[in-house]
């Protein structure tokens, strides 16, 4: 297997302040990777850094061309979609018009309406409220559309960042049965960063954790799960 | 009773010109989230190259249109020369960087085609609308291209991709460019439309205030007051607010003793914030909920 | 859902915080700064004495006008209204009531805080640009205000009122404008003072809550309404001196000398300055008193073009104002010492 994405030496700054302190990691084409860590640890800082929404060095490379010097936008457009901490749904646009942008650099016009009805497929409550407006949809149905939005760009491979905050457990288990779903059939890379480190284990393939700004253990999801340190630090037996 | 609707009608008439303008307000605040200071500027400018080009022997609607890609042109140009730059800046810089932009045009244009008022002519005549003194035909065809002006925004805002991106990138700037648009540009698409309409709305004015250059002075007030009242997010409450500040301001000049014309400006303004105090959103706007 | 319409925002403050430390000036830089201003007019002619004595006039506007923005969050566009209440409440009295010209100045404030603080009490539900809009129509109204016909026997109306230029007291050998001058050095002094130890203190933190988080600072106890509406009468008031102040020397105040141009001459004079920086106030009082003349020197058809220009020019050097240069000569000093 190729790396699809390959992140070296990478340290980012906000301000004067660092937040990575030269993090190396590299997710596989197919793969299902989970990111862990306490607090403040850099998860989002990396997630944000891979789309060069924060201050960084070091290199990164997307199928094998880097994505250092290119705009946020243009890192979406080859194909990696970031649903971001807090979902950034457009709450005053209704559901489908959110979909709507998830696809706006599309061209292929035909294929989006069929997505679209792909989506509602996915999630059947979106379907219900899709002339609702998107700020009067519960917190669940909100990380609904916004893993929805995120997958109408078609993306090669998708982050998320923290998809079960603020969500009821049981909402969370369908949230990533849902996400391994789509990993398997739409061969969709994805990258999660979560502090819900014992759900995220049992989805994922492989494991990163890390303290601090660095990597300080990787591995296969299942050997993670019965480091030790691991399971006392993160999961709590 | 007929002194009432008279001067109803005389406010509807002026409220086509401020709803004109408050359009151009709107336009340009769902873009960049601030008032241009310079908008009436700009569109006095616009309506003068249009008036040079007659004078050069365009014909009117051809120097029409010419006009209208000038100045979509030219604001495209301003906000990548000047205030791109500043996206960076604190907000109230940029507002600084309008004031400039005002002195800058205003001073050029006054250079260039001095201070002395200059008729501009109008496509619908001029002549009594259906035998009413109060209203003449090109202040009905003024009310007939903005309302045309409205129905084009809101299909283009509802109905094309590039309208849903704009309106994504005005509200969450950064959710938009994760979804891969590009935000910059969307800001000086703003520009360039918001440019254009102040354009429109400097063509239909000028025949009534006569061109020269600080005939928008007291017409971008208007329209900024029209375009606060219907609530800043909301094209249509614009033109709305637009009327309604024609008919207070004529109402308040006929009925309030002592308000004459030096006064009607405060008392317009007066009311509109009275209103503001009771809907802070504007009549047609969106409440925002503030989270800490 | 009743909430259906609504966007729920974490917007962030339009004004940005200024720690409170950073407000100010080093007590060694001020006093150097004040022995200049001491010994100043004793080598320059009279002309740039008057044109300093305004700078220091602007400058007290503009602090005014930054207490309230870059203190307490709140914007407004009708500073020059209460500017010109303090003038014509001191000229006023001077003319008709035979007052003393020092002492018609606490009374112009006093009017003018208390014309502030009811204007506040309505304004507290405006924010933004509505807030905007309606301190821009108050300077609007005002000149007209000033012209009325049944105020003409105190104001003079259209005309205005001419004041008689005070001399030196105790027979000081020297002319109007150097006594003039030192007098305004004096009350700028006690009033910077004054602001510096206003923002530090228990009001002047409430102020900067919520400036930086109005719905925190009430949860934390902060009475917002109250702070509010004070800041918008000590920002008034002290208009309201400057005002006065500038009919004593200018002796002379007429309704069109106090358009919106003015409220807008100190707005750009604040953010020049520095938004929330208090020094900075006098730099930008400075800038839109020169840079004009600058302008008209340098093309007298083009002088509009050419003062935007500057502007532009300066706003594009430093975004943040004259705070940003003190800011890099702080830091270029420091790495000197070491």
């Amino acid at each position: 297997m190729t790396a699809m994405l390959n992140v070296r030496d990478l340290r980012a700054y906000y301000g004067q302040v660092q937040a990575l302190h030269g993090l190396s990691f590299a997710l596989n084409e197919g793969s299902l990777t989970t990111l862990l860590g306490a607090n403040g640890a850099g998860k989002t800082t990396t997630l944000r850094a891979i789309c060069n929404m924060v201050r960084s060095t070091g290199a990164i490379e997307f199928e094998g061309k880097p994505l250092s010097g290119k705009s946020t936008e243009n890192v979406v457009r080859l194909g990696i979609a970031h649903v971001p901490q807090g979902r950034g749904t457009f709450t005053t646009m209704t559901v489908e018009e959110n979909l709507q942008l998830g696809a706006i650099t599309r061209t292929d016009k035909k294929n989006i309406v069929a997505d679209i009805e792909r989506m509602y497929e996915h999630f059947p409550v979106l379907k219900e409220r899709h002339t609702q407006q998107a700020g009067t949809l519960s917190g669940g149905e909100q990380q609904m559309l916004a893993v929805a939005r995120a997958l109408m760009l078609r993306p090669r491979l998708m982050l998320l960042d923290e998809p079960s905050f603020g969500l009821a457990p049981l909402i969370v288990r369908d949230l990533f049965k849902i996400l391994g779903k789509i990993n398997r059939e739409d061969k969709v890379t994805i990258l999660v960063v979560e502090q819900n480190a014992q759900l995220a284990l049992e989805l994922a393939d492989q494991a990163y954790v890390i303290e601090t700004g660095k990597i300080v253990m990787s591995g296969n999801a299942k050997e993670i799960a019965s480091n030790e340190d691991v399971r006392k630090s993160y999961l709590g037996y | 009773m007929e002194l009432f609707t008279n001067q109803v009608l005389a406010g509807i008439a002026t409220g086509a010109i401020y709803a004109c303008m408050a359009l151009a307000v709107v336009m340009i605040y769902q873009a960049i989230d601030h008032l241009n200071f310079a908008q009436g500027e700009m569109a006095m400018f616009s309506t003068f190259i249009s008036w040079q080009l007659m004078q050069w022997g365009v014909p009117y609607w051809w120097s029409f249109l010419l006009t209208l890609a000038i100045s979509f042109a030219g604001g495209i140009l301003i906000e990548r020369l000047l205030f791109k730059p500043l996206a960076k800046a604190p907000v109230l810089t940029n507002v600084a960087g309008f004031i400039a932009l005002f002195a800058i045009v205003n001073s050029v244009a006054g250079l260039t085609w001095d201070f002395t008022i200059k008729q501009y002519p109008t496509p619908f005549g001029s002549s009594p609308f259906l035998g009413s003194q109060l209203i003449s035909t090109h202040q009905v065809g003024m009310i007939g291209v903005t309302l045309l002006m409205l129905i084009g925004l809101y299909l283009f805002f509802q109905f094309t991709r590039i309208g849903l991106a704009m309106r994504a990138a005005a509200a969450l700037p950064e959710s938009a460019r994760l979804v891969g648009v590009n935000t910059s540009w969307m800001i000086a698409l703003g520009w360039g439309m918001a440019s254009a309409i102040g354009a429109v709305a400097g063509i239909l004015i000028a025949p009534v205030v006569f061109l020269e250059p600080n005939m928008m002075g007291g017409v971008l007030v208007y329209g900024f007051a029209a375009a606060v009242l219907g609530g800043l997010s909301s094209p249509l409450g614009a033109v709305m607010g637009g009327f309604l500040v024609g008919v207070f301001e004529n109402l308040a000049g006929t009925y309030i003793p002592g308000v004459g014309n030096e006064l009607k400006l405060p008392i317009a303004l007066a009311l509109i914030i009275t209103v503001l105090v009771f809907k802070p959103a504007g009549l047609f706007g969106r409440a925002i909920v503030k989270r800490v | 859902m009743s909430v259906a319409a609504e966007d729920t925002v974490t917007e962030a403050p339009a004004v940005e915080a200024v720690p409170k430390r950073a407000m100010t000036l080093g007590t060694g830089t001020s006093l150097v700064i004040l022995a200049a201003l001491l010994v100043t007019p004793v080598f320059v002619k009279n002309f740039v004495v008057f044109q300093m004595t305004m700078v220091m006039i602007y400058g007290i506007a503009v602090l005014a006008l930054n207490i309230l923005t870059g203190g307490s969050g709140q914007f407004s566009l009708g500073q020059s209204a209460f500017y010109a209440l303090g003038a014509y409440t001191s000229a006023v009295l001077m003319e008709n009531a035979n007052m003393n010209y020092a002492l018609t100045l606490p009374i112009a404030g006093l009017v003018s805080f208390g014309a502030g603080y009811l204007f506040g009490k309505p304004a507290l539900r405006l924010t933004g640009i509505y807030l905007a809009l309606a301190t821009f129509a108050l300077a609007v109204a005002m000149p007209q205000l000033l012209k009325l016909h049944f105020l003409e026997h105190w104001t003079g109306g259209v005309q205005g009122l001419t004041v008689m230029k005070p001399d030196a007291p105790f027979g000081l050998p020297i002319g109007q404008d150097k006594w003039l001058y030192y007098f305004t050095l004096a009350i700028s002094v006690a009033i910077y003072v004054g602001s510096v130890n206003l923002l530090r203190s228990r009001s002047g933190r409430a102020f900067m809550s919520i400036r930086d988080n109005e719905i925190a600072a009430s949860a934390m106890g902060v009475d917002v309404a109250q702070y509010k509406t004070l800041a918008f009468g000590v920002s008034a008031g002290i208009t309201g001196i400057a005002g006065g102040l500038s009919a004593i020397v200018v002796a002379f105040v007429a309704p069109d000398s106090y358009t919106i141009n003015l409220a807008i001459a100190l707005f750009l004079g604040m953010v020049v300055g520095g938004v929330g920086w208090l020094p900075g106030s006098f730099v930008g009082a400075a800038f839109i008193i020169f840079v004009p003349n600058i302008a008209e020197s340098i093309s007298k058809g083009l002088s509009g073009a050419v003062f935007g220009v500057l502007l532009f020019i300066v706003i594009f050097l430093v975004p943040h104002g004259a705070r940003q240069v003190a800011i890099v000569a702080q830091q270029m000093l420091g790495k000197l010492k070491k």
